[in-house]
């Protein structure tokens, strides 16, 4: 076990956003990615039924972009990391 | 090529060329370069030294120019540079492991002359992604549209492109199956 230290500086978190806004996760549309296989990643990493996962799919298909998650930074963060390693085309951002 | 189908004992199994497995391995190692490219030159880093650097104030981390690179890493933040930065510096290396990863378990689970590939559900979706990444740098080099088939046909046949869009749309194919595969797993299971 060891003593901590008297004084420690935490890196400072600049962090201006408005609480009461939730982040959500965005998945684009992109020429390469398989429509089966964007279905099976959302149903798969989200956990999301079939007909939500497909919708969804579709919606990045046909409107260029869907949102596919919202709640905390973290979490949207944590998404977008996951969705990258997929090889799908995500971004993070407070909602508006 | 025999594609991938859901196995007896829960996984998936397919069966490969001993050109087909020289073609994979192919295309998949230079993705596990592409990914190390960057440390390759620089003396190993101990922890201590990745976690000064996590906390310095180096020079911002930057969208890779390499368009290849660039969607294989993509920004986390559309127009917001910044935001983007911050999250690639803590991020983009164990992304960069992850891709890895997925690439080496592909080339350990290939039969090296050809056979047959058995994968449990973990290992299938490391072989989706590692596919996906060489059919996304494919996309990019050979600026794939939605319109993929029309762009085959449109080519001249003598065109050195035909065959790389070949082995794209074979990708998709052993893609697809590996997908179907799975799916049909899951739905076993529930």
């Amino acid at each position: 076990m060891s003593v901590a230290p008297a004084e420690v500086d935490l890196p400072r978190i600049e962090d201006e956003s408005v609480p009461d806004r939730p982040w959500v996760t965005i998945v684009w549309n992109d020429p390469v990615n398989l429509m089966s296989y964007v279905t099976y990643v959302f149903e798969h990493v989200f956990g999301y039924p079939r007909p939500k996962a497909e919708k969804l799919m579709l919606d990045v298909h046909h409107k260029g972009k869907a949102v596919v998650a919202s709640g905390t930074r973290e979490a949207m963060e944590r998404n977008v990391e996951i969705l990258h390693g997929y090889g799908l085309w995500a971004t993070v951002r407070q909602d508006t | 090529m025999e594609l991938f189908r859901p196995g007896r004992d829960g996984g998936v199994s397919a069966w490969v060329s001993a050109g087909e497995a020289a073609l994979l391995r192919s295309l998949v190692t230079p993705v596990i370069d592409m990914m190390g490219g960057d440390r390759k030159d620089q003396p190993q880093r101990s922890v201590v030294d990745e976690l000064e650097a996590l906390f310095s104030e180096g020079p911002a981390p930057q969208t890779p120019t390499d368009p290849v690179l660039a969607r294989l890493l993509p920004d986390a933040y559309q127009d917001d540079p910044d935001n983007a930065s911050e999250f690639r510096k803590y991020t983009e290396e164990s992304l960069r492991e992850a891709k890895k990863y997925f690439a080496q378990t592909l080339l350990d689970t290939l039969p090296e002359n050809g056979g047959r590939v058995k994968l449990t559900g973990d290992q299938a979706r490391d072989w989706m992604r590692a596919i996906n990444d060489v059919r996304l740098a494919f996309g990019v080099r050979l600026e794939v549209t939605e319109e993929f088939e029309e762009q085959l046909s449109a080519l001249d046949p003598e065109d050195p492109k035909v065959a790389a869009f070949e082995v794209y749309g074979w990708l998709g194919a052993v893609q697809e199956s590996l997908v179907r595969a799975l799916a049909r797993l899951t739905l076993q299971r529930t």
